[in-house]
Protein backbone atom coordinates (compact mmCIF):
# COMPACT_ATOMS: atom_id res chain seq x y z
CA UNK A 1 0.00 0.00 0.00
CA UNK A 2 1.60 3.31 -1.11
CA UNK A 3 0.44 6.25 1.75
CA UNK A 4 -2.14 8.26 0.37
CA UNK A 5 -1.49 11.83 0.40
CA UNK A 6 -3.92 14.54 1.03
CA UNK A 7 -4.20 17.30 -1.37
CA UNK A 8 -6.09 20.61 -1.06
CA UNK A 9 -9.37 20.48 -3.38
CA UNK A 10 -8.55 22.57 -6.52
CA UNK A 11 -10.64 25.18 -5.84
CA UNK A 12 -9.09 26.23 -2.91
CA UNK A 13 -6.11 25.97 -4.85
CA UNK A 14 -7.23 28.62 -7.07
CA UNK A 15 -8.38 30.64 -4.15
CA UNK A 16 -5.43 31.00 -2.84
CA UNK A 17 -3.74 31.49 -5.86
CA UNK A 18 -6.20 35.12 -6.14
CA UNK A 19 -4.89 35.76 -3.19
CA UNK A 20 -1.44 35.33 -3.83
CA UNK A 21 -1.67 37.23 -6.56
CA UNK A 22 -3.28 40.36 -4.53
CA UNK A 23 -0.43 40.05 -2.11
CA UNK A 24 2.21 40.43 -5.15
CA UNK A 25 0.15 43.12 -6.51
CA UNK A 26 0.19 45.42 -3.45
CA UNK A 27 3.40 44.17 -2.46
CA UNK A 28 4.94 45.04 -5.97
CA UNK A 29 4.02 49.00 -5.41
CA UNK A 30 6.14 49.02 -2.52
CA UNK A 31 9.05 47.69 -4.35
CA UNK A 32 11.29 50.20 -6.38
CA UNK A 33 14.21 52.62 -6.49
CA UNK A 34 11.69 55.80 -5.61
CA UNK A 35 9.85 54.49 -1.98
CA UNK A 36 6.21 54.78 -2.35
CA UNK A 37 5.03 52.86 1.00
CA UNK A 38 1.52 51.30 1.38
CA UNK A 39 -0.20 54.39 3.14
CA UNK A 40 0.39 56.56 0.09
CA UNK A 41 -0.38 53.29 -1.92
CA UNK A 42 -4.25 53.53 -0.21
CA UNK A 43 -4.12 57.26 0.16
CA UNK A 44 -3.49 57.82 -3.72
CA UNK A 45 -5.90 55.34 -4.50
CA UNK A 46 -8.71 56.28 -2.32
CA UNK A 47 -8.18 59.51 -3.30
CA UNK A 48 -9.41 58.95 -6.70
CA UNK A 49 -13.18 57.80 -4.92
CA UNK A 50 -13.67 59.83 -2.32
CA UNK A 51 -11.98 63.47 -0.27
CA UNK A 52 -8.23 62.71 1.47
CA UNK A 53 -6.06 65.66 2.24
CA UNK A 54 -2.94 64.32 0.21
CA UNK A 55 0.10 63.44 2.77
CA UNK A 56 1.88 62.25 -0.37
CA UNK A 57 4.30 63.78 -2.43
CA UNK A 58 2.92 64.59 -6.02
CA UNK A 59 5.82 62.66 -7.31
CA UNK A 60 4.70 59.76 -6.09
CA UNK A 61 1.05 59.64 -7.50
CA UNK A 62 2.50 60.54 -11.01
CA UNK A 63 4.92 57.62 -10.85
CA UNK A 64 2.47 55.45 -9.25
CA UNK A 65 -0.46 56.18 -11.24
CA UNK A 66 1.77 56.96 -15.01
CA UNK A 67 4.85 54.29 -14.46
CA UNK A 68 4.46 51.91 -11.37
CA UNK A 69 1.00 50.54 -11.83
CA UNK A 70 0.62 50.39 -15.40
CA UNK A 71 3.61 48.25 -15.75
CA UNK A 72 2.76 45.85 -13.33
CA UNK A 73 -1.19 45.53 -14.05
CA UNK A 74 0.62 45.19 -17.79
CA UNK A 75 3.18 42.39 -15.96
CA UNK A 76 -0.09 40.36 -14.96
CA UNK A 77 -2.43 40.98 -18.14
CA UNK A 78 0.56 39.53 -20.39
CA UNK A 79 1.87 36.51 -17.99
CA UNK A 80 -1.77 35.79 -17.54
CA UNK A 81 -2.68 35.59 -21.45
CA UNK A 82 0.50 33.83 -22.11
CA UNK A 83 -0.16 31.59 -19.90
CA UNK A 84 -3.57 30.90 -20.71
CA UNK A 85 -2.96 30.86 -24.71
CA UNK A 86 -0.25 28.23 -23.65
CA UNK A 87 -2.20 26.38 -21.96
CA UNK A 88 -5.49 26.51 -24.71
CA UNK A 89 -2.99 25.62 -27.72
CA UNK A 90 -1.66 22.50 -25.87
CA UNK A 91 -5.19 21.62 -25.77
CA UNK A 92 -6.03 22.43 -29.23
CA UNK A 93 -2.68 20.49 -30.57
CA UNK A 94 -3.42 17.31 -28.16
CA UNK A 95 0.66 18.38 -27.68
CA UNK A 96 1.97 19.32 -24.48
CA UNK A 97 5.15 20.73 -26.19
CA UNK A 98 2.89 23.15 -27.79
CA UNK A 99 3.48 27.43 -27.03
CA UNK A 100 1.83 30.36 -27.66
CA UNK A 101 3.98 31.09 -30.76
CA UNK A 102 3.15 27.66 -31.85
CA UNK A 103 1.44 29.13 -35.14
CA UNK A 104 3.82 32.13 -35.46
CA UNK A 105 2.49 35.28 -33.46
CA UNK A 106 5.28 36.10 -31.76
CA UNK A 107 7.67 35.55 -35.16
CA UNK A 108 5.10 37.71 -36.60
CA UNK A 109 4.78 40.51 -33.71
CA UNK A 110 9.14 40.61 -34.06
CA UNK A 111 8.72 41.71 -37.62
CA UNK A 112 6.08 43.86 -37.02
CA UNK A 113 8.06 45.79 -34.25
CA UNK A 114 11.28 45.52 -36.11
CA UNK A 115 9.52 47.20 -39.31
CA UNK A 116 7.86 49.99 -37.20
CA UNK A 117 11.71 50.74 -35.36
CA UNK A 118 13.63 50.62 -39.11
CA UNK A 119 10.68 53.30 -40.61
CA UNK A 120 11.19 55.44 -37.57
CA UNK A 121 8.43 55.13 -35.17
CA UNK A 122 8.12 54.63 -32.21
CA UNK A 123 6.40 54.24 -28.94
CA UNK A 124 2.38 53.33 -29.77
CA UNK A 125 3.19 53.03 -33.48
CA UNK A 126 5.59 49.76 -32.51
CA UNK A 127 3.22 48.31 -30.92
CA UNK A 128 0.18 48.79 -33.38
CA UNK A 129 2.42 47.50 -35.98
CA UNK A 130 3.91 44.42 -34.00
CA UNK A 131 -0.17 43.41 -32.90
CA UNK A 132 -1.14 43.31 -36.48
CA UNK A 133 2.06 41.89 -37.90
CA UNK A 134 1.08 39.18 -35.44
CA UNK A 135 -2.58 38.62 -36.28
CA UNK A 136 -1.30 38.52 -40.09
CA UNK A 137 0.90 36.09 -39.49
CA UNK A 138 -1.37 33.72 -37.94
CA UNK A 139 -3.93 34.51 -40.21
CA UNK A 140 -1.50 33.29 -43.21
CA UNK A 141 -0.57 30.43 -41.37
CA UNK A 142 -4.23 29.41 -40.39
CA UNK A 143 -4.79 30.10 -44.43
CA UNK A 144 -1.70 27.79 -45.52
CA UNK A 145 -2.66 25.34 -43.08
CA UNK A 146 -6.64 24.72 -44.38
CA UNK A 147 -5.23 24.50 -47.80
CA UNK A 148 -3.00 21.48 -46.06
CA UNK A 149 -3.68 18.04 -47.45
CA UNK A 150 -4.12 15.39 -44.90
CA UNK A 151 -4.04 15.99 -41.14
CA UNK A 152 -5.75 19.23 -40.15
CA UNK A 153 -3.73 19.70 -36.77
CA UNK A 154 -0.54 18.36 -38.04
CA UNK A 155 -0.82 20.72 -41.65
CA UNK A 156 -1.47 23.99 -38.78
CA UNK A 157 1.56 23.38 -37.13
CA UNK A 158 3.88 22.74 -40.03
CA UNK A 159 2.74 26.15 -42.01
CA UNK A 160 3.33 27.49 -38.84
CA UNK A 161 7.09 26.53 -38.41
CA UNK A 162 7.70 27.21 -42.09
CA UNK A 163 5.40 30.59 -41.84
CA UNK A 164 7.51 31.65 -38.62
CA UNK A 165 10.70 30.64 -39.96
CA UNK A 166 9.77 32.70 -43.06
CA UNK A 167 8.81 36.10 -41.07
CA UNK A 168 11.79 35.73 -38.75
CA UNK A 169 14.58 35.73 -42.05
CA UNK A 170 12.41 39.08 -42.31
CA UNK A 171 13.26 40.03 -38.93
CA UNK A 172 17.03 39.01 -39.54
CA UNK A 173 16.77 41.18 -43.15
CA UNK A 174 15.42 44.29 -41.12
CA UNK A 175 18.53 43.64 -38.58
CA UNK A 176 21.12 43.40 -41.30
CA UNK A 177 19.44 46.76 -42.69
CA UNK A 178 18.60 48.75 -39.69
CA UNK A 179 20.71 51.69 -38.19
CA UNK A 180 23.54 49.91 -36.04
CA UNK A 181 23.89 53.29 -34.16
CA UNK A 182 20.22 53.81 -32.65
CA UNK A 183 17.67 50.99 -34.70
CA UNK A 184 19.38 47.71 -34.30
CA UNK A 185 19.80 48.01 -30.71
CA UNK A 186 16.46 49.19 -29.96
CA UNK A 187 15.46 46.15 -32.53
CA UNK A 188 16.95 43.47 -30.30
CA UNK A 189 16.25 45.26 -26.94
CA UNK A 190 12.66 44.88 -27.56
CA UNK A 191 13.07 41.13 -28.93
CA UNK A 192 14.69 40.40 -25.32
CA UNK A 193 11.21 40.96 -24.30
CA UNK A 194 10.66 44.00 -21.31
CA UNK A 195 7.74 46.38 -19.92
CA UNK A 196 10.19 49.04 -19.06
CA UNK A 197 8.62 52.25 -20.23
CA UNK A 198 4.54 50.91 -19.70
CA UNK A 199 2.20 53.68 -19.91
CA UNK A 200 -1.68 53.28 -18.94
CA UNK A 201 -2.19 53.90 -22.82
CA UNK A 202 -0.53 50.25 -23.32
CA UNK A 203 -2.58 49.01 -21.08
CA UNK A 204 -5.46 50.50 -22.29
CA UNK A 205 -4.68 49.48 -25.63
CA UNK A 206 -4.17 45.89 -24.66
CA UNK A 207 -6.75 45.39 -22.90
CA UNK A 208 -9.77 45.25 -25.11
CA UNK A 209 -7.62 42.31 -27.44
CA UNK A 210 -7.01 40.13 -24.15
CA UNK A 211 -10.16 40.84 -22.69
CA UNK A 212 -11.31 39.55 -26.02
CA UNK A 213 -9.41 36.14 -26.03
CA UNK A 214 -9.00 35.62 -22.15
CA UNK A 215 -13.53 35.66 -21.78
CA UNK A 216 -13.76 33.23 -24.26
CA UNK A 217 -10.88 30.84 -23.34
CA UNK A 218 -12.13 30.86 -19.74
CA UNK A 219 -15.97 30.27 -20.91
CA UNK A 220 -15.20 27.53 -23.35
CA UNK A 221 -12.49 25.56 -20.70
CA UNK A 222 -14.56 22.47 -20.21
CA UNK A 223 -14.55 21.95 -24.20
CA UNK A 224 -11.10 22.07 -24.59
CA UNK A 225 -10.74 19.05 -22.68
CA UNK A 226 -13.09 17.74 -25.12
CA UNK A 227 -10.64 18.67 -28.18
CA UNK A 228 -7.96 17.18 -26.28
CA UNK A 229 -9.54 13.67 -27.40
CA UNK A 230 -9.85 14.38 -31.25
CA UNK A 231 -12.13 15.24 -33.96
CA UNK A 232 -13.81 12.32 -33.73
CA UNK A 233 -14.57 11.17 -30.14
CA UNK A 234 -15.19 15.04 -29.86
CA UNK A 235 -18.00 15.00 -32.17
CA UNK A 236 -19.07 12.25 -31.60
CA UNK A 237 -20.02 13.56 -28.33
CA UNK A 238 -21.82 16.25 -29.76
CA UNK A 239 -18.99 18.94 -29.69
CA UNK A 240 -18.03 20.47 -33.15
CA UNK A 241 -14.84 20.01 -33.34
CA UNK A 242 -13.72 22.02 -36.23
CA UNK A 243 -15.72 25.15 -34.80
CA UNK A 244 -14.85 24.94 -31.18
CA UNK A 245 -10.86 24.69 -32.01
CA UNK A 246 -11.40 27.82 -34.54
CA UNK A 247 -12.39 29.78 -31.79
CA UNK A 248 -9.97 28.14 -29.42
CA UNK A 249 -7.67 29.53 -31.67
CA UNK A 250 -8.55 32.71 -32.52
CA UNK A 251 -9.17 33.49 -28.97
CA UNK A 252 -5.43 32.10 -27.95
CA UNK A 253 -3.62 34.19 -30.80
CA UNK A 254 -5.93 37.86 -29.99
CA UNK A 255 -4.48 37.37 -26.17
CA UNK A 256 -0.94 36.14 -27.58
CA UNK A 257 -0.83 39.00 -30.28
CA UNK A 258 -2.19 41.68 -27.52
CA UNK A 259 0.84 40.95 -24.81
CA UNK A 260 4.30 40.41 -27.23
CA UNK A 261 2.76 43.38 -28.91
CA UNK A 262 3.14 45.36 -25.57
CA UNK A 263 5.97 43.41 -23.90
CA UNK A 264 7.94 42.10 -26.92
CA UNK A 265 9.15 38.54 -26.90
CA UNK A 266 9.07 36.58 -23.88
CA UNK A 267 9.22 33.05 -24.44
CA UNK A 268 8.75 30.11 -22.17
CA UNK A 269 5.99 31.74 -19.46
CA UNK A 270 3.63 30.03 -22.34
CA UNK A 271 4.78 26.69 -22.47
CA UNK A 272 5.99 26.13 -18.57
CA UNK A 273 3.45 27.82 -16.38
CA UNK A 274 0.65 25.64 -17.72
CA UNK A 275 2.91 22.77 -17.33
CA UNK A 276 3.35 23.59 -13.82
CA UNK A 277 0.02 24.21 -13.42
CA UNK A 278 -0.87 20.96 -14.90
CA UNK A 279 1.30 19.67 -11.84
CA UNK A 280 -0.87 21.61 -9.11
CA UNK A 281 -4.30 21.06 -10.49
CA UNK A 282 -4.29 18.58 -13.04
CA UNK A 283 -4.96 18.46 -17.02
CA UNK A 284 -9.39 19.02 -16.22
CA UNK A 285 -9.28 22.38 -18.19
CA UNK A 286 -12.20 23.71 -16.01
CA UNK A 287 -9.63 24.06 -13.11
CA UNK A 288 -6.62 24.29 -15.18
CA UNK A 289 -7.47 27.45 -17.51
CA UNK A 290 -8.18 29.89 -14.37
CA UNK A 291 -5.02 28.21 -12.24
CA UNK A 292 -2.76 28.65 -15.48
CA UNK A 293 -3.84 32.60 -16.15
CA UNK A 294 -3.39 33.32 -11.63
CA UNK A 295 0.25 31.43 -11.98
CA UNK A 296 1.23 32.98 -14.81
CA UNK A 297 0.29 36.60 -13.74
CA UNK A 298 2.38 35.63 -10.14
CA UNK A 299 5.03 34.51 -12.21
CA UNK A 300 5.49 36.70 -14.84
CA UNK A 301 4.88 40.33 -12.24
CA UNK A 302 7.49 38.52 -9.82
CA UNK A 303 10.06 38.28 -12.71
CA UNK A 304 9.47 41.60 -13.47
CA UNK A 305 10.07 43.18 -10.13
CA UNK A 306 13.53 41.08 -10.33
CA UNK A 307 14.03 42.77 -13.86
CA UNK A 308 13.26 45.98 -12.32
CA UNK A 309 15.18 46.27 -9.28
CA UNK A 310 17.59 43.60 -9.25
CA UNK A 311 20.11 45.69 -11.15
CA UNK A 312 20.76 49.27 -11.89
CA UNK A 313 19.79 48.74 -14.90
CA UNK A 314 16.60 46.94 -16.56
CA UNK A 315 17.48 42.98 -17.07
CA UNK A 316 15.17 42.23 -20.04
CA UNK A 317 12.59 40.06 -19.26
CA UNK A 318 13.04 37.21 -22.00
CA UNK A 319 16.10 36.74 -20.43
CA UNK A 320 15.11 36.82 -16.82
CA UNK A 321 12.02 34.13 -17.45
CA UNK A 322 14.24 31.47 -18.49
CA UNK A 323 17.51 31.86 -16.21
CA UNK A 324 14.77 31.73 -12.79
CA UNK A 325 12.08 29.43 -14.96
CA UNK A 326 14.36 26.80 -16.38
CA UNK A 327 16.01 25.34 -13.37
CA UNK A 328 12.83 25.36 -11.45
CA UNK A 329 10.99 23.69 -14.01
CA UNK A 330 13.96 21.05 -14.16
CA UNK A 331 13.71 20.58 -10.53
CA UNK A 332 10.14 19.99 -11.14
CA UNK A 333 10.14 17.56 -13.87
CA UNK A 334 12.37 15.35 -11.87
CA UNK A 335 10.16 14.82 -8.96
CA UNK A 336 7.26 12.66 -8.93
CA UNK A 337 3.81 13.16 -8.11
CA UNK A 338 1.55 14.08 -10.64
CA UNK A 339 -2.01 15.16 -9.94
CA UNK A 340 -4.77 14.64 -12.58
CA UNK B 1 -36.30 0.39 -34.71
CA UNK B 2 -33.59 1.56 -33.09
CA UNK B 3 -30.97 1.33 -36.20
CA UNK B 4 -31.57 0.72 -39.84
CA UNK B 5 -28.48 0.85 -42.39
CA UNK B 6 -30.31 0.89 -45.68
CA UNK B 7 -28.94 0.48 -49.22
CA UNK B 8 -25.33 2.47 -47.54
CA UNK B 9 -22.50 2.62 -50.42
CA UNK B 10 -19.25 4.74 -49.24
CA UNK B 11 -16.50 5.52 -51.41
CA UNK B 12 -13.06 7.88 -50.77
CA UNK B 13 -12.49 9.54 -53.80
CA UNK B 14 -12.75 6.27 -56.26
CA UNK B 15 -12.42 3.75 -54.35
CA UNK B 16 -15.29 2.46 -53.35
CA UNK B 17 -15.23 0.90 -49.86
CA UNK B 18 -19.19 0.10 -49.12
CA UNK B 19 -21.52 -0.88 -51.23
CA UNK B 20 -25.01 -1.21 -50.58
CA UNK B 21 -24.66 -2.39 -47.06
CA UNK B 22 -28.52 -3.06 -45.69
CA UNK B 23 -29.41 -4.37 -42.11
CA UNK B 24 -30.95 -3.30 -38.88
CA UNK B 25 -30.58 -3.31 -34.86
CA UNK B 26 -33.31 -3.60 -32.38
CA UNK B 27 -33.02 -2.14 -28.71
CA UNK B 28 -31.76 -4.86 -26.68
CA UNK B 29 -29.99 -6.52 -29.21
CA UNK B 30 -26.17 -7.17 -29.59
CA UNK B 31 -24.55 -6.76 -33.80
CA UNK B 32 -21.30 -8.08 -34.23
CA UNK B 33 -19.66 -6.89 -37.63
CA UNK B 34 -17.05 -9.48 -38.91
CA UNK B 35 -14.82 -8.54 -41.76
CA UNK B 36 -11.01 -9.75 -42.48
CA UNK B 37 -9.16 -6.24 -42.17
CA UNK B 38 -9.48 -3.20 -44.48
CA UNK B 39 -13.18 -4.09 -45.19
CA UNK B 40 -14.39 -1.23 -44.22
CA UNK B 41 -16.22 -1.98 -40.86
CA UNK B 42 -14.37 1.36 -39.62
CA UNK B 43 -16.00 3.77 -42.74
CA UNK B 44 -18.80 1.72 -42.26
CA UNK B 45 -18.86 2.99 -38.17
CA UNK B 46 -18.06 6.49 -39.28
CA UNK B 47 -20.96 6.97 -42.05
CA UNK B 48 -23.47 5.39 -38.74
CA UNK B 49 -21.81 8.07 -36.72
CA UNK B 50 -22.43 10.97 -38.79
CA UNK B 51 -18.57 11.49 -39.13
CA UNK B 52 -18.72 10.67 -42.74
CA UNK B 53 -21.33 11.46 -45.40
CA UNK B 54 -22.59 7.74 -47.68
CA UNK B 55 -22.20 8.67 -51.35
CA UNK B 56 -25.70 6.63 -51.51
CA UNK B 57 -28.24 4.98 -49.30
CA UNK B 58 -28.16 6.03 -45.78
CA UNK B 59 -28.19 5.43 -42.07
CA UNK B 60 -31.20 6.12 -39.86
CA UNK B 61 -31.37 6.57 -36.17
CA UNK B 62 -35.11 6.09 -35.12
CA UNK B 63 -36.63 6.80 -38.28
CA UNK B 64 -34.38 10.06 -38.79
CA UNK B 65 -31.70 10.06 -41.00
CA UNK B 66 -28.13 10.32 -39.46
CA UNK B 67 -26.90 13.17 -42.08
CA UNK B 68 -30.01 15.20 -41.17
CA UNK B 69 -29.29 15.26 -37.35
CA UNK B 70 -26.90 17.70 -35.81
CA UNK B 71 -23.76 16.52 -33.65
CA UNK B 72 -25.66 17.25 -30.44
CA UNK B 73 -28.54 15.50 -31.77
CA UNK B 74 -27.04 12.89 -32.50
CA UNK B 75 -24.77 12.52 -29.41
CA UNK B 76 -28.22 12.26 -27.50
CA UNK B 77 -28.84 9.07 -29.73
CA UNK B 78 -25.63 7.14 -30.30
CA UNK B 79 -22.64 6.81 -28.40
CA UNK B 80 -19.03 5.65 -30.06
CA UNK B 81 -16.66 3.61 -27.76
CA UNK B 82 -13.05 3.76 -29.61
CA UNK B 83 -10.47 1.04 -28.83
CA UNK B 84 -8.79 1.61 -25.44
CA UNK B 85 -6.31 4.25 -26.36
CA UNK B 86 -3.25 6.56 -24.44
CA UNK B 87 -4.60 10.16 -23.99
CA UNK B 88 -1.89 12.70 -24.49
CA UNK B 89 -3.19 14.06 -21.10
CA UNK B 90 -3.68 12.50 -17.96
CA UNK B 91 -7.54 12.98 -16.86
CA UNK B 92 -8.74 11.41 -13.80
CA UNK B 93 -11.35 8.45 -14.98
CA UNK B 94 -13.80 10.43 -13.36
CA UNK B 95 -13.14 13.93 -15.65
CA UNK B 96 -13.32 10.80 -18.77
CA UNK B 97 -16.46 9.72 -18.25
CA UNK B 98 -17.74 13.19 -17.25
CA UNK B 99 -16.96 14.52 -20.92
CA UNK B 100 -19.67 12.16 -22.16
CA UNK B 101 -21.90 14.66 -20.80
CA UNK B 102 -21.03 17.77 -22.31
CA UNK B 103 -23.19 17.96 -25.35
CA UNK B 104 -25.98 18.03 -21.97
CA UNK B 105 -24.96 21.42 -21.22
CA UNK B 106 -24.73 24.66 -22.79
CA UNK B 107 -21.47 25.44 -25.28
CA UNK B 108 -20.09 27.86 -22.03
CA UNK B 109 -20.75 25.69 -19.10
CA UNK B 110 -19.26 22.91 -17.29
CA UNK B 111 -20.85 19.92 -16.31
CA UNK B 112 -23.31 20.10 -13.42
CA UNK B 113 -24.66 18.23 -10.38
CA UNK B 114 -27.12 15.94 -12.66
CA UNK B 115 -24.23 15.60 -15.24
CA UNK B 116 -21.75 14.55 -12.35
CA UNK B 117 -24.79 12.33 -10.65
CA UNK B 118 -24.92 10.47 -14.28
CA UNK B 119 -21.52 9.78 -14.75
CA UNK B 120 -21.08 8.31 -10.92
CA UNK B 121 -23.61 6.24 -11.78
CA UNK B 122 -22.18 5.29 -15.07
CA UNK B 123 -18.90 4.18 -12.96
CA UNK B 124 -21.38 2.43 -10.58
CA UNK B 125 -22.73 0.58 -13.24
CA UNK B 126 -20.07 -0.98 -14.63
CA UNK B 127 -18.44 -2.21 -11.54
CA UNK B 128 -15.53 0.96 -11.28
CA UNK B 129 -16.65 3.14 -9.24
CA UNK B 130 -12.97 2.09 -7.20
CA UNK B 131 -11.15 3.64 -10.41
CA UNK B 132 -12.92 6.98 -10.05
CA UNK B 133 -9.77 9.44 -8.74
CA UNK B 134 -7.45 7.09 -10.53
CA UNK B 135 -5.47 8.80 -13.54
CA UNK B 136 -7.09 7.21 -16.91
CA UNK B 137 -3.46 6.91 -17.97
CA UNK B 138 -2.18 4.82 -15.21
CA UNK B 139 -5.17 1.76 -15.66
CA UNK B 140 -5.05 -1.36 -17.70
CA UNK B 141 -6.35 -1.80 -21.09
CA UNK B 142 -9.33 -3.54 -20.02
CA UNK B 143 -9.76 -1.01 -17.41
CA UNK B 144 -9.86 1.90 -19.91
CA UNK B 145 -12.29 -0.18 -21.83
CA UNK B 146 -14.87 0.03 -19.13
CA UNK B 147 -14.01 3.96 -18.59
CA UNK B 148 -14.91 4.70 -22.08
CA UNK B 149 -17.87 2.24 -22.23
CA UNK B 150 -19.27 4.11 -18.91
CA UNK B 151 -18.21 7.83 -20.96
CA UNK B 152 -20.64 6.24 -23.19
CA UNK B 153 -23.39 5.37 -20.56
CA UNK B 154 -22.98 8.99 -19.17
CA UNK B 155 -23.56 10.20 -22.77
CA UNK B 156 -27.40 8.82 -22.07
CA UNK B 157 -27.65 7.27 -25.87
CA UNK B 158 -29.41 4.11 -26.72
CA UNK B 159 -27.31 3.20 -29.38
CA UNK B 160 -23.19 1.86 -28.78
CA UNK B 161 -21.26 1.23 -31.58
CA UNK B 162 -17.79 -0.33 -30.21
CA UNK B 163 -14.90 -0.10 -32.41
CA UNK B 164 -13.02 -4.02 -31.42
CA UNK B 165 -14.02 -3.70 -27.83
CA UNK B 166 -11.77 -6.84 -26.85
CA UNK B 167 -8.91 -6.43 -29.45
CA UNK B 168 -5.44 -5.92 -27.28
CA UNK B 169 -6.54 -7.35 -24.24
CA UNK B 170 -5.95 -10.66 -22.12
CA UNK B 171 -7.72 -13.05 -21.85
CA UNK B 172 -9.81 -12.59 -18.64
CA UNK B 173 -10.35 -8.80 -19.50
CA UNK B 174 -11.71 -9.74 -23.13
CA UNK B 175 -14.59 -12.13 -21.30
CA UNK B 176 -14.66 -9.63 -18.80
CA UNK B 177 -15.82 -6.59 -20.97
CA UNK B 178 -17.77 -8.92 -23.45
CA UNK B 179 -20.05 -10.46 -20.16
CA UNK B 180 -20.37 -6.33 -19.35
CA UNK B 181 -21.13 -5.62 -23.06
CA UNK B 182 -24.00 -8.35 -23.05
CA UNK B 183 -25.10 -7.07 -20.19
CA UNK B 184 -25.86 -3.29 -21.36
CA UNK B 185 -28.26 -4.99 -24.04
CA UNK B 186 -30.40 -6.16 -21.23
CA UNK B 187 -30.71 -2.78 -20.32
CA UNK B 188 -32.55 -1.79 -23.28
CA UNK B 189 -29.08 -0.80 -25.60
CA UNK B 190 -28.67 -1.85 -29.15
CA UNK B 191 -24.71 -2.88 -29.07
CA UNK B 192 -22.91 -2.59 -32.28
CA UNK B 193 -19.32 -4.14 -31.99
CA UNK B 194 -16.27 -4.47 -34.79
CA UNK B 195 -14.41 -7.79 -34.23
CA UNK B 196 -12.18 -10.24 -35.52
CA UNK B 197 -13.00 -13.42 -33.72
CA UNK B 198 -16.00 -15.29 -34.96
CA UNK B 199 -16.03 -17.69 -31.84
CA UNK B 200 -16.85 -15.16 -29.50
CA UNK B 201 -19.20 -13.17 -32.23
CA UNK B 202 -20.80 -16.13 -32.27
CA UNK B 203 -20.94 -16.76 -28.60
CA UNK B 204 -22.39 -13.17 -27.40
CA UNK B 205 -23.95 -11.67 -30.18
CA UNK B 206 -27.95 -11.79 -31.36
CA UNK B 207 -27.12 -11.02 -35.13
CA UNK B 208 -24.09 -11.22 -36.82
CA UNK B 209 -23.20 -8.87 -40.22
CA UNK B 210 -20.88 -10.40 -42.35
CA UNK B 211 -18.69 -7.83 -45.11
CA UNK B 212 -16.64 -9.01 -47.69
CA UNK B 213 -15.38 -6.61 -50.39
CA UNK B 214 -17.15 -3.96 -48.93
CA UNK B 215 -20.54 -5.96 -49.36
CA UNK B 216 -22.97 -7.44 -47.22
CA UNK B 217 -21.79 -11.50 -47.13
CA UNK B 218 -24.31 -12.69 -44.52
CA UNK B 219 -26.53 -11.04 -41.66
CA UNK B 220 -28.59 -12.81 -39.58
CA UNK B 221 -28.98 -15.10 -36.35
CA UNK B 222 -25.27 -16.22 -35.20
CA UNK B 223 -26.88 -19.91 -35.78
CA UNK B 224 -27.90 -19.48 -39.25
CA UNK B 225 -25.05 -17.40 -40.23
CA UNK B 226 -21.53 -18.67 -38.65
CA UNK B 227 -20.78 -21.25 -40.68
CA UNK B 228 -17.16 -22.82 -42.53
CA UNK B 229 -18.32 -21.83 -45.20
CA UNK B 230 -18.75 -18.23 -44.32
CA UNK B 231 -15.42 -17.90 -42.18
CA UNK B 232 -13.66 -19.43 -44.92
CA UNK B 233 -14.52 -17.59 -47.10
CA UNK B 234 -14.19 -14.23 -45.04
CA UNK B 235 -10.80 -14.62 -44.07
CA UNK B 236 -9.71 -17.03 -46.75
CA UNK B 237 -8.70 -19.93 -44.78
CA UNK B 238 -9.90 -23.09 -44.61
CA UNK B 239 -11.97 -24.36 -41.24
CA UNK B 240 -13.92 -26.50 -40.15
CA UNK B 241 -16.62 -25.21 -37.62
CA UNK B 242 -17.30 -27.80 -34.39
CA UNK B 243 -20.22 -27.01 -32.57
CA UNK B 244 -20.05 -27.77 -28.77
CA UNK B 245 -22.40 -27.48 -25.90
CA UNK B 246 -25.77 -27.73 -27.27
CA UNK B 247 -24.68 -25.17 -30.28
CA UNK B 248 -23.84 -23.06 -27.50
CA UNK B 249 -20.12 -22.67 -28.99
CA UNK B 250 -18.95 -22.64 -32.62
CA UNK B 251 -14.69 -23.32 -32.47
CA UNK B 252 -13.29 -22.97 -35.70
CA UNK B 253 -10.88 -25.05 -36.08
CA UNK B 254 -8.00 -25.52 -39.06
CA UNK B 255 -9.79 -27.85 -41.21
CA UNK B 256 -5.86 -28.98 -42.36
CA UNK B 257 -5.34 -30.66 -38.75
Amino acid sequence: MTKKKTYLPYSVIIALMAAALGLCIVGSVVLGRYPIGLRELCGIIGSKFMDVEPFWKPVQESLLLNHRLPRILLACLVGCCLSAAGAAYQGVFQNPMAAPDILGASNGAAFGAALAILLGFGGGMVTAFAFAASLLTVGAVIYVGGKARGKRVLGLVLSGIMIGSLVSSGTSFIKLVADPEDQLPAITYWLMGSLNGASPKDVLFALFPMALGLVPLHLLRWRINILTLGDEEAQTMGVNARRLRTVVILAATLATAASVSVSGVIGWVGLVIPHLTRRMVGNNYKYLMPASMLFGAIFLLMVDNLSRNLLATEIPLGILTSLIGAPFFIYLITRDGERH
Amino acid sequence: MSMNVEHLSFAYGEREVLRDVSFSVEYGEFLSVLGPNGVGKSTLFRCMLGLLTPTAGAAYIGGQAVASLSARQLSEKIAYIPQSHNPVFNFSVFDMVLMGTTAQTGSFASPGKRQRSRANKALDRLGIFDLKDRGYGSLSGGERQLVLIARAIAQEAKVLVMDEPSAALDFGNRMRVMHTVQSLTRDGYAVIQSTHDPEQAYMYSDKILALQGGRVAAFGTPQDTMDAALVSALYGVDVEVCSMRGDKIRVCIPASL
